[in-house]
């Protein structure tokens, strides 16, 4: 579980973040929402302790985040940022083994080469697993990266915006592999989505944020209303039940 | 495995033609012959072996140390000479030579690795208040600030006649290389190996601060360490034999091309590499005006900017 208490970020006079409370549930996946600017990927920055906090606390499985050793916090939870801009040359396969560092120090077992095998075919590059990075599309690189982060194999996996790049397929067949990660390993995601209807169609929970704060959240069909996207987008949105998903029809 | 070979076999031609040339005659026949040419063996002794493996050491540990440097600031064109670390270090020299005159090599060693420490640490610092992070700004950066550390120490230098003697440290001469005034580089050997440990380390700080921290790394450590490999690195071959230009950049350039960026696979490659250059350097600057010597830093200079400039057409393009 991951728990926030009055976490806030603060740049000169600006407050990003602004005292939010959260507690996300255990498996599954939530979701945060928000406009432009509304400090989603702030927050989820400062929740797996890559970011600094300017006051607050945050707490994985108990473990306070600011004071638990890196190590031990690298085994609960796995962070991926946008913008993951790589200079050094490193194939898809050499990446993603990587992610095994926080269980072999450098000296990958089988079973680890296992779990990067795994996870390189779970994200549909096996035909690419010997290219270098820089040699790849920015949707394939994308995926390589979440590769990494699930090879991990932590509780936790937190994902900034992960469909960045991916084109429909991609974008449909990641969310599709990250559901069937939560329901069959019992992992939780947290994932910042631009895509309302990805994140309505996904989720088991919504956060939305607006101005550094949590507006609402809740169950899809709680956030999927045209008076609630609403007071968060400040624009007018129908909402339809098409096959069972509530979609947010907002195009025009 | 057969690229390996390949490497070894042109590393050892390198080494045995690098023994055998010289304004005096040392040749297999004087030395295996059934009564052994005395001189001919202690030519090979006190001058041939110990220049071969100043040579060997310098190349080694100055391309490791220009792979680490690029790591640490993710910018393919950093090197010990387009950061200020040797210009740094050189000031360092310069400082123990006039203030402490009597320090032994040892201590006027750690006076110049403080300074190089001090000046890569500023370079890196300022690159993180420079807003505008063009792959390519970021030597012209370290180049300018070296030329600032520079003109500090041609300045004192000139004051204090000690110009040529500045002159000895950055420019990389092999023929002044005699047994017992080159030992100290073997010491660049150890962490040449000390890189190697911690390879992955220095490959995941080469993927970020994020990166490092999510897989439960400490982030400014690695840095510290491996600065202080290079600052260690520069501040040895600059009081032995002097600075190499260009060496640390288009060694582990050349690498990455061909192998990329792993460095628990690329630093043997980069070792490796890096003694042939030198050497094939220091041979070209003892054939070309025989029985006459050109410095090695100095044809390394030549082959190593024109290499540079094809570096950074090819590779400056795609990185912005």
């Amino acid at each position: 579980m991951i728990e926030a208490k009055n976490v806030s970020k603060r740049y000169g006079e600006t407050l990003v973040v602004d005292g939010v409370t959260l507690s996300l549930p255990v498996g599954g996946i939530t979701s945060i929402i928000g406009p432009n600017g509304a400090g989603k990927s702030t927050l989820l920055s400062m929740m797996s302790r890559v970011m600094p906090m300017s006051s607050g606390n945050v707490w994985v499985d108990g473990l306070d985040v600011t004071t638990t050793p890196g190590d031990t916090l690298a085994k609960r939870l796995a962070i991926l940022r946008q913008d993951n801009h790589l200079s050094a040359r490193l194939t898809v396969r050499e990446l993603v083994t990587f992610g095994r560092y926080p269980h072999t120090q450098g000296r990958p077992t089988v079973q680890d080469r296992e779990h990067v095998e795994r996870a390189i075919e779970h994200m549909g590059l096996s035909a690419l697993a010997d290219r270098f990075l820089d040699e790849m599309s920015g949707g394939q690189r994308q995926r390589a990266f979440v590769a990494m982060v699930l090879c991990q194999d932590t509780d936790h996996v937190l994902l900034d915006e992960p469909l960045n790049g991916l084109d429909l397929k991609h974008a449909v067949s990641m969310m599709k592999r990250l559901r069937h990660a939560a329901d069959t390993l019992g992992k939780s995601f947290v994932l910042v989505l631009h895509d309302i209807n990805f994140a309505s169609c996904y989720s088991d929970h919504i956060v939305a944020m607006r101005d550094g704060k949590v507006a609402f959240q809740g169950r899809p069909e709680d956030i999927m209303r045209p008076d609630v996207l609403r007071a968060i987008y400040e624009l007018d949105i129908s909402v339809q039940q098409i096959e069972g998903d509530w979609i947010a029809t907002h195009y025009r | 495995m057969k690229r390996a070979f390949a490497a070894a076999a042109v590393l050892v031609t390198l080494a045995v033609v690098s023994l055998l040339i010289g304004a005096s005659d040392v040749s297999w026949r004087a030395l295996f012959a059934p009564e052994p040419d005395e001189r001919a063996l202690q030519v090979l002794v006190i001058s041939r072996l110990p220049r071969l493996f100043a040579v060997m050491l310098a190349g080694t540990s100055l391309g490791v140390a220009g792979l680490i440097m690029q790591m640490i600031a993710r910018n393919r064109f950093v090197e010990p000479t387009t950061a200020g670390t040797a210009e740094s270090a050189s000031l360092g020299l310069l400082t123990a030579t006039l203030l402490a005159p009597g320090l032994p090599v040892l201590g006027k060693m750690m006076v110049a690795t403080a300074f190089a420490l001090a000046g890569t640490a500023l370079f890196l610092l300022v690159l993180r208040r420079i807003p505008l992070r063009s792959a390519l700004i970021v030597p012209v950066v370290g180049l300018i600030l070296g030329g600032i550390i520079d003109s500090a120490t041609t300045f004192f230098a000139y004051r204090y006649d000690l110009l040529q003697t500045v002159n000895a440290w950055t420019t990389g001469d092999f023929s002044t290389v005699l047994r017992g005034r080159y030992e100290l580089l073997w010491v660049t050997l150890g962490l040449t190996c000390a890189a190697y440990t911690a390879a992955d380390r220095l490959t995941v700080a080469g993927m970020g601060e994020t990166f490092t921290t999510n897989l439960g790394l400490n982030y400014p450590r690695i840095v510290a360490l491996g600065l202080s490999i290079v600052a260690l690195v520069t501040a040895m071959v600059v009081v032995t034999v002097g600075m190499i230009p260009f060496l640390g950049l288009i060694v582990p350039n050349l690498v990455s091309m061909v192998m990329g960026d792993n460095a628990r696979r690329s630093i043997p490659w980069v070792a490796v590499s890096g003694a042939a250059f030198v050497l094939l350097c220091d041979i070209v600057g003892r054939v070309v005006r025989h029985p006459y010597e050109i410095p090695g830093g100095t044809i390394a200079g030549v082959i190593g900017s024109v290499l540079f400039l094809y570096l950074l057409l090819k590779r400056g393009a795609r990185a912005g």
